[in-house]
């Protein structure tokens, strides 16, 4: 089994996914950014799932995807209030917690 | 001896027989339900009675009328099993069994079938390997005392919904009521005298919130606090007694710590295995507490005061029922009190002599109260002397018979008395009562049968138990009477001269309350019917209820029906001492009986023809004569002050004990103060001082100081530099994450 090629599928995903967290400023992109990095986890847990034979890293991927929908609720509730309290969703300027 | 007592302590080999069993009919087994009714219906009245259409009246009597049906088919079950019960003896294996067989052939003697008593007990709790149980023993006098205590309470209870009637607290009348019931129930079935004591304790209490009913008043609030002080006083002897009756029986019992059981402790002394000096201690320091709560001299100063109460408070508490727990406790625990004074001796004890004291003692001071209520405490006080007096002769039987009558006749004469009470609003005979004969006839006839019982003339029922004390006694030489344990002669006398002093003053207050003319105010009348049935039940059973023991020999009657009560209630048992029976005798029968009627002769012709003339002659109705013995002799009108101040004994009490304590206590107090303990405290805190200032310099302020100081700069400084990174900015945080996350990956991959 060609598991490399999943790898790097995964590792690419992540970068991009890092990338798009650390750099764009758009609430909404972050969030999706973040779940470009969970998608590439999954594929690494899908993928040694299969090379192992085994059924737990597929039944933790769903696990994350479950978790991830719950999280994505979370996030775009917030970007939304963040949206209609400043109308803005700029992260660079949501400093409030500046020490 | 009977074969079963023998079977069964030859079964157990060395074992000592307790005469007890666990078997018997249900409800002897079940007699806990008793007790229970009437606690029940304190809580069903404490949180319900206010609503219910009767303000809980209604489910006290209700309770209390289905713990009296209960209390009466448990004395048919007991008369059942009395005789008729060949189930298992409880035995208690002890190293003491050839002393118990040394006199084994004359215990029992002549009394037949032994008497199992039903003991039945659940673990409360353990500690320290001593089993702590509750439970209850069924024997003669438990289902004598719940008959008794059940009945007058329930005519109490519908008494008081007349009298009552319209009080402030009438719920809260009840509901203690109920509690008083329930406690005086639970102690006549305690197995063990721990729950005694929480009984003994609880009776206290509640005659405590009975007789500052009408607290509002200060002297009733005073007087319950009396009877409460007075009890503790009395207290402190019983929780020491059964504290030295606690480690005796250990000492006793291989392998055991103590023991509460009172059917162990009475088997135990009954067999010598216990110290007879322990067993003295011991029963002296219960006797004070019997002196306390059945009012014996000198601590007896409560209960007249206690007539503060409600009158139907009066009948159940301090007549009848609870005032005889100490007679009660005397008669449970009489194996200890039998050893302890050695009464099977003819020697004078402590018991006899305070019980012949106090019957002496309270029959003088009824001579000069006017006021009815605190005639009739004083007679009480008196028939518990009785009562005490023939328990320390060894006339145990006479004791709990009298107990039993007297519980009638002067439920009646309190209920009486309260019923004319009700009429004119005053409890002073002088002032306020005369001539009720005609506007109250129930009362009056049921007061006089009371009289009559009290003062013991034949046939009512007084007069049986009160011959049987004096036979009891034993000091009555002539024509072949004999006594049981001993020749009492002392008490003889004192009883004799009681019986003549107590039918004298009867007739005194029947006089002073229903002849003559009207002294009061306005009109009395006589009284519902919820007052005047339970008062002709009353007298009904004051005139019956000394049939129930006739002597034996008594000629009128089959022998099968002569000593009923002495069969059934006293127990024959091994927890019970062996005590001699005195023969009856016609000649004291006739003896004391003709100083009765010569007594009652004399009071009549003082008070029925001297100041019924004097009256008619001034045209007023007066109570004494105007030149009566006490303003003729001057050595009368001293004895005279004597009785109306009580013996001083009050004065000695309050000024001389009391005063002559607080004040020299006062002075030792204040210059053990001065010079003692504030020497000590102010060298204590000079020393303190200086050790403080020696600390703070040294100590604090270089080395905890500085420490503090160097950490909170430490902290300080570091939250200046880490608060660069904090940003606010999610961006940032995440940039640090990540680039953590990539050496902690690096590390790993380097390291691992």
């Amino acid at each position: 089994m060609l598991l490399n090629q999943f790898l790097l599928l995964s590792a690419v995903l992540f970068a991009i996914g890092v990338y798009g967290v650390l750099a764009r400023r758009n609430g909404v992109l972050v969030l999706m950014s973040i779940e470009l990095i969970l998608n590439a986890v999954n594929i690494n847990l899908v993928a040694f799932s299969a090379l192992r034979e085994t059924v737990g890293g597929e039944v933790f991927a769903l696990f994350v995807i479950a978790v991830a929908a719950a999280e994505v609720g979370v996030g775009l509730a917030m970007v939304l209030l963040l949206y209609r309290n400043r109308r803005s969703i700029d992260l660079t300027e949501i400093d409030l917690m500046r020490g | 001896m009977t074969d079963l007592l023998t079977l069964a302590a030859s079964a157990a080999g060395s074992g000592l027989p307790l005469g007890i069993t666990e078997g018997g009919a249900w409800l002897l087994r079940n007699v806990w339900l008793i007790p229970l009714l009437p606690a029940l219906s304190f809580v069903g009245i404490l949180f319900f009675g206010k609503r219910l259409p009767k303000g809980g009246s209604e489910l006290g009597i209700a309770f209390v009328g289905i713990a009296f049906v209960l209390a009466l088919f448990t004395a048919v079950a007991w008369i059942d099993h009395r005789d008729d019960f060949h189930g298992e003896e409880v035995t208690r294996t002890v190293a003491v069994a050839e002393h118990h067989d040394e006199h084994g052939d004359e215990h029992h003697g002549g009394h037949g079938h032994p008497s199992l008593a039903v003991h039945n007990t659940v673990t409360w709790f353990q500690s320290n390997g001593v089993e702590f149980t509750v439970g209850t023993l069924v024997d003669g006098p438990a289902v004598m005392m719940l008959v008794v205590v059940t009945l007058v309470s329930l005519l109490v209870h519908v008494y008081s919904t007349d009298y009552v009637a319209g009080d402030r607290r009438y719920t809260h009348f009840f509901a203690f009521l109920s509690l008083f019931s329930a406690s005086m129930l639970l102690l006549v079935v305690s197995e063990n005298t721990l729950q005694l004591l929480v009984a003994w304790e609880l009776v206290g209490v509640c005659s405590f919130a009975l007789i500052g009913h009408w607290w509002e008043e200060k002297p009733n609030s005073d007087a319950a606090l009396k009877a409460f002080l007075t009890n503790r006083v009395g207290d402190m002897g019983l929780l020491v007694g059964v504290t030295i009756l606690f480690f005796t029986v250990g000492s006793a019992l291989p392998g055991q710590f103590g023991s509460f059981s009172i059917a162990e402790t009475n088997a135990l002394a009954n067999a010598g295995a216990l110290s007879h000096t322990a067993l003295l201690v011991a029963s002296c320091c219960l006797m004070a507490a019997v002196m306390s709560k059945s009012g014996q001299f000198f601590l007896h100063t409560w209960l007249p005061d206690a007539m503060a109460g409600p009158t139907p408070v009066s009948a159940l508490i301090h007549a009848a029922t609870m005032v005889v727990a100490g007679v009660f406790m005397i008669a449970r625990m009489y194996g200890v009190f039998f050893e302890g004074f050695s009464i099977g001796g003819s020697s004078i004890n402590m018991m006899a002599l305070v019980g012949g004291l106090t019957t002496l003692v309270g029959a003088s001071l009824a001579f000069v109260q006017s006021d009815i209520k605190k005639v009739l405490a004083y007679s009480t006080i008196s028939q518990l002397g009785y009562m005490v007096m023939a328990l320390g002769v060894g006339a145990w039987t006479a004791a709990m018979f009298h107990l039993f009558t007297h519980a009638f006749f002067k439920a009646c004469l309190f209920l009486g008395s309260g019923s004319a009470a009700h009429a004119v609003h005053s409890f002073d005979m002088k002032a306020d009562m005369g001539g009720l004969r005609k506007e109250m006839p129930h009362t009056f006839r049921t007061f006089v049968i009371g009289s009559i019982a009290l003062a013991g003339l034949p046939p009512l029922a007084g007069f049986w138990s009160k011959d049987e004390i004096l036979v009891g006694t034993g000091g009555w030489g002539l024509f072949g009477g004999t006594g049981g344990n001993g020749a009492y002669t002392f008490m003889l006398v004192m009883g004799i001269a009681t019986a003549a002093l107590t039918a004298a003053y009867m007739t005194r207050c029947v006089y002073l309350t229903f002849f003559g003319e009207f002294r009061g105010h306005g009109h009395p009348h006589e009284s519902g019917p919820r007052i005047v049935v339970p008062l002709w039940i009353l007298a009904g059973l004051a005139i019956v209820a000394g049939f129930l023991n006739l002597p034996k020999g008594f000629p009128l009657v089959p022998d099968s029906l002569q000593e009923r009560f002495g069969h059934f209630v006293e127990p024959v048992a091994g927890y019970f001492p062996t005590i001699a029976h005195g023969t009856p005798s016609w000649s004291l029968a006739i003896f004391s009986t003709l100083v009765v009627a010569a007594a009652i002769g004399v009071a009549y012709r003082y008070y029925f023809v001297k100041v019924e003339a004097a009256s008619k002659a001034c045209g007023k109705s007066l109570t004494e004569l105007p030149n009566g013995p006490t303003t003729k002799y001057p050595l009368a009108r001293r004895g005279h002050n004597l009785l109306v101040q009580k013996y001083y004994l009050d004065h000695l009490y309050t000024d001389v004990i009391a005063g002559g304590t607080k004040g020299p206590l006062a002075d030792v107090a204040y210059s053990v103060n001065q010079n003692v303990i504030d020497g000590v405290v102010n060298a204590a805190g000079e020393n303190a001082v200086k050790a403080g200032n020696l600390v703070y310099h040294r100590f604090d302020q270089l080395v905890v100081d500085g420490v503090v100081n160097t950490s909170g700069r430490a902290s300080s400084g570091a939250g200046e530099e880490l608060r660069k990174i904090q940003t606010g900015k999610v961006q940032g945080y995440a940039a640090i994450l990540f680039a953590a996350a990539t050496v902690l990956a690096g590390v790993f991959i380097v390291i691992v």
